[in-house]
């Protein structure tokens, strides 16, 4: 089932890694001049985007390019290939990364944070491992630059350096050390087994490598690898914790970045190391949507008791992530559309409340939802933008998130597994549960009478990438392959793991007409 | 021309050196001080060129003054014993280049001249045990070596004197039990040549005498490397001898125990009846997932850094003891890239703390602030990169030992070794991070800008960084130092 497009070489990928990592010295030199340093994360994000956007293409016409670094262990070369899936996690990455820099800066300059070089420094770094994860041809590549992720994201985590944050990001660190070091002995295990780690659309283990039992403990090592950074429950604990770092890093580390890593980690895992097929055979799939299942349900209902309004859009986030996974089980050429299209749906639209819940905080100093009683009329933008990502995420056309939720729904019945299209049914109205009560608070309540509310908007600096990000949230709704092909890359991705391209259902297929 | 005597130089050349210290002395106040290095720098490439020659061309066997073995004394090069050669030369010429202000601050300016010629006599026992062929030869480069250790572990405090008593009393009772199994063996086979024994052992298998002879040079030599339950003298050495002398002896001192460990165990003994009859792989194993453990609980237990650092090296010596266990290509592999990779990591680490007593600053991980970042900012990040790979996080050196050794247990279809690694890197994260979240996120409790005394003498951070970023390219170069060099070395199996 692989597919026979031969590599070529190319440098862009390495080059989109190492724009971001060159930048480091440059904004550390610059420390003591805040505009200049700035101007160096605008300027590698920027040419992190356009280097990703001139691999879109290729990835297009199905094509993976790359280039062969050094061999890194015997038989096994760093190497890095822009494949579809790839270039459609480094295009969600890379993409959003110009608007948080910008709100980053409105955030830190307006929240008067702390040590900023530092935090623009591992924001780069970080960016660069998100990269090297897209881009990584085979799991040593994967691992090296998903440990190199853990330790650029540790001091953003840290960054208020209270005894909370740092107790936050000992459990981020614990959780992270630990995941990575299931994965590499997973890794090992795959390389003394099948003698070769190299991701293939549709899987590379053979059957009858592993025996039934052991095939499910390195499921096990591996979903657990990969399902820490996306927070599958019981593994999420250090998501919800380490929001106590400061919003533009809740904003990109954990809902595009870290997160989407893990999520991304999950498909590259079922579709380029297992496959489908073999999933399918040996019960992997059903095991992993158990779980998957459950975090949606559990997590939306946590989310509904929370008060705080990052805690709750961290529950969410966990919830949202396992509609990645759910997908990434289920396998059928529509769940996994769906999949893919989540992994930008959920980017897009959750970066927006992150946004919104920043400038809240920053301008009203209010980080509890019973407090927001009257504030959207005081900042209408803020709260519709907010308002548009509580729809898209709650599945409500036009925007993106029912698109994707649509696919991964059509998906679930497909792929015969209808008990799935139940979840994220009931998933949708918890959303909305929770979610609609911020907007509802923000404009029709009455102001109590004791909240302190400040005049206006926040900085434009914050305010402008949240409206950026919710006009896109609604544009990628309508169409889906404007301005940024997400569908078409999906579809490309869809094709060389499944062999077939997703269909709209015919109902006779699902049995719902005789 | 230079071929042919290659194995016997470096262990010459350190000879010859420690007797010029005190004319060296005369002639100028810092001249042992760059002989010393110099020295270390030269066997360095001894060893590095020996590598490359013996691993194309095949081993020199050398007979000392023209005896043929087996009656006169034989030294081998092979690239086994070149490549501790290259690391014994490597590893010491940067900690000797570190220590000039630290040796005369700890031993006294006076000292100066009898603490290299003891360290230069360390490094001839060092690289003695590594290139003899003869196993009486190697009791007695055993000897020197402690007795140098001695001494260059003992100036300073009246603490480190006792603690290094200890370590010269136990040492000899390692080196003791090592002579009593070469006596049984002499007594048994009638040479003390390694490959005149080995004939003669392959030939007549384990008698009752020649077992108890294995068990003897067994226990003596994991006294020596430190193996667990055998390590009790290590902590307080490491601990109360001045940072410098430890970051000399403790990248080092084991390792080459290791190192006859590693060529008696598999190449001078049978090694079908230490692996069926005797089961020694297994037991060494064994202790060495517990030792891994063990020491890093225990260092996990320490505020003293320099305490956490030797409990350490307790748990860093148990992977060298899994990958001789192994008894695989793999495990053999992770065990020869470890000691060159824990070398240097450790090497780094103590001069780290060498920097530290420098400063003045005490070497209570409690009392370690903020501060210290700001006024020691290379040695705080030289800290960071060792620990980062000690955790063994890609692609730092350490990684790269962890991933042969996993593969040697996969191969094993043991299972239990790779949770112990895996548990094992948890606990090194654990007290690492302890460390560098105290350094780089604790406040800043210093006092302004210059009231700071003295500043870190560019040699002392030039050699701590070299050694951290050397780290990184043994990572990258790990697979160049596999295939080319320890592959070719692989015995049998």
């Amino acid at each position: 089932m692989t597919t026979d497009v031969v590599s070529q070489i190319s440098t862009v990928p390495l080059l989109a890694i190492l724009v971001s990592m060159t930048a480091i010295p440059a904004i550390l030199l610059s420390s003591r001049k805040p505009n200049l340093r700035e101007s160096w994360s605008f300027l590698a994000a920027g040419l992190k985007f356009a280097l990703v956007l001139s691999l879109v293409p290729g990835a297009l016409r199905g094509e993976s390019v790359g280039i062969t670094l050094l061999e890194i262990a015997p038989g096994i070369s760093l190497r890095l290939v822009a494949d579809p899936l790839g270039v459609l996690f480094a295009l969600v990455a890379s993409g959003l990364w110009i608007v948080t820099t910008a709100y980053a800066l409105g955030y830190m300059r307006g929240h008067h944070e702390k040590k900023q070089t530092r935090f623009f420094a591992s924001f780069a770094l970080s960016l660069s491992a998100t990269l090297g994860i897209a881009f990584s041809d085979n799991l040593i590549t994967f691992l090296i630059f998903y440990e190199l992720l853990t330790l650029a994201t540790y001091p953003l985590v840290v960054h208020k350096e209270s005894p909370e944050a740092l107790r936050s990001g000992r459990m981020y660190l614990g959780y992270a050390l630990t995941a990575g070091l299931l994965f590499l002995a997973a890794a090992v295990w795959v390389n003394v087994r099948v003698g070769d780690v190299s991701f293939a659309a549709g899987g590379f283990i053979p059957e009858g490598a592993f025996g039934e039992g052991e095939l499910k403990l390195l499921f096990g090592l591996f979903m657990v690898g990969v399902g820490v950074k996306a927070g599958v429950m019981p593994l999420h604990s250090w998501l919800p914790a380490a929001m106590v770092a400061p919003t533009p890093v809740s904003s990109l580390l954990h809902a595009v970045a870290v997160v989407k890593s893990g999520a991304f980690g999950v498909l590259r895992v079922t579709g380029f190391v297992f496959g489908p097929e073999m999933m399918r055979e040996h019960g992997l799939d059903v095991l992993l949507a158990l779980f998957a299942g459950a975090t949606i349900l559990l997590a939306s209902l946590i989310a509904l008791r929370q008060d705080n309004l990052k805690k709750r859009l961290a529950y969410s986030t966990i919830g949202h992530l396992s509609y990645i996974v759910m997908g990434a089980a289920l396998a059928s050429p529509a769940a996994l559309t769906g999949s893919l299209m989540h992994l930008s749906a959920h980017a897009v639209m959750k970066i927006t409340l992150f946004f919104c819940a920043g400038a809240i905080i920053v301008h009203s100093h209010k980080t509890e939802i019973s407090q927001l009683d009257g504030l959207g009329r005081r900042m209408p933008w803020t709260f519709g933008a907010f308002a548009i990502g509580a729809l898209g995420l709650a599945g409500i056309p036009p925007v993106y998130g029912f698109l994707s939720k649509w696919w991964l729904s059509m998906g679930s019945l497909d792929s015969g597994y209808s008990l799935a299209l139940g979840v994220f049914l009931v998933s949708g109205l918890l959303n909305a549960g929770y979610f609609f009560p911020i907007v509802i608070r923000g404009f029709f309540r009455p102001p109590a009478p004791d909240a302190h509310f400040p005049k206006g908007e926040a900085s434009p600096w914050m305010v402008a990438p949240l409206c950026i990000t919710a006009t896109l949230a609604v544009v990628f709704g309508i169409f889906p392959d404007f301005p940024l092909p997400f569908f078409e890359i999906a579809k490309q991705v869809v094709e060389s793991v499944m062999g077939e391209l997703p269909q709209a259902l015919n109902a006779k297929d699902i049995g719902l007409a005789p | 021309m230079i071929g042919e005597h290659l194995p016997a130089l470096p262990i010459l050349l350190y000879l010859f050196l420690a007797l010029l210290m005190p004319l060296a002395a005369k002639l100028g106040r810092g001249l042992p001080w760059a002989i010393s290095w110099l020295g270390s720098l030269a066997v360095a490439a001894l060893g590095a060129w020996g590598l490359w020659h013996t691993s194309t061309e095949g081993p020199i066997r050398y007979a000392m003054g023209s005896w043929a073995p087996p009656v006169g004394i034989e030294l081998v090069a092979d690239p086994l014993s070149c490549f501790f050669t290259f690391a014994i030369g490597a590893v010491s010429a940067f900690v000797l280049l570190h220590s000039r202000e630290s040796v005369e601050r700890d031993c006294g300016a006076s000292n100066t001249m009898t603490y290299y010629a003891s360290a230069l006599l360390l490094l001839a026992g060092f690289s003695g045990i590594v290139g003899t062929g003869d196993l009486f030869n190697l009791y007695v480069f055993l000897e020197i070596s402690a007795l140098a250790g001695y001494a260059v572990l003992g100036c300073g405090s009246a603490k480190a004197s006792l603690s290094s008593f200890r370590y010269l009393i136990i040492g000899t009772i390692g080196a003791s039990f090592y002579l009593i199994g070469v006596g049984l063996l002499l007594a048994k086979t009638g040479s003390l040549n390694m490959a005149d024994v080995t004939a003669i052992l392959h030939l007549e298998g384990l008698s009752p005498a020649t077992t108890l002879a294995v068990v003897f040079i067994l226990v003596g030599l994991g006294i020596k490397m430190a193996l667990m339950p055998l390590h009790y003298w290590l902590p307080d050495v490491y601990t109360n001898a001045p940072a410098t002398s430890t970051a000399l002896v403790a990248p080092l001192g084991t390792k080459v125990a290791a190192y006859a460990l590693l060529r008696i165990g598999y190449e001078v003994l049978p090694y079908e009846a230490l692996a069926l009859d005797l089961r020694v792989f297994d037991v060494v194993l064994a202790l060495g997932a517990v030792g891994i453990i063990w020491g890093s609980v225990m260092a996990i237990a320490q505020d003293n850094i320099k305490r956490m650092l030797a409990y350490s090296s307790v748990a860093q010596i148990g992977y060298i003891a899994v990958g001789f266990g192994l008894a695989t290509p793999y495990g053999y592999i992770g065990a020869v890239l470890h000691v060159i990779n824990h070398a240097v990591m450790k090497a780094c680490l103590f001069l780290v703390t060498a920097n530290l007593e420098h400063r003045g600053e005490g070497v209570s991980i409690k009392g370690l602030n903020a501060s210290l970042r700001r006024k020691m900012p290379v040695t705080c990040a030289c800290f960071a990169m060792a620990a980062i790979s000690m955790i063994g996080l890609p692609p730092m050196a350490g990684f790269f030992s962890k991933w042969y050794l996993l593969l040697g247990s996969y191969e094993q279809g043991s299972w239990i070794l790779v949770v112990v690694i895996v548990v094992s890197s948890l606990l090194n994260a654990v007290y690492f991070f302890r460390v560098l979240e105290r350094l780089y996120l604790g406040k800043d409790e210093g006092e302004a800008e210059g009231a700071s005394p003295s500043r870190l003498p560019t040699v002392m951070s030039f050699s701590t960084l070299v050694l951290a970023l050397s780290l990184l390219a043994l990572g990258f170069g790990n697979v160049f130092i596999v295939s080319k060099f320890i592959s070719p070395m692989l015995p049998g199996f």
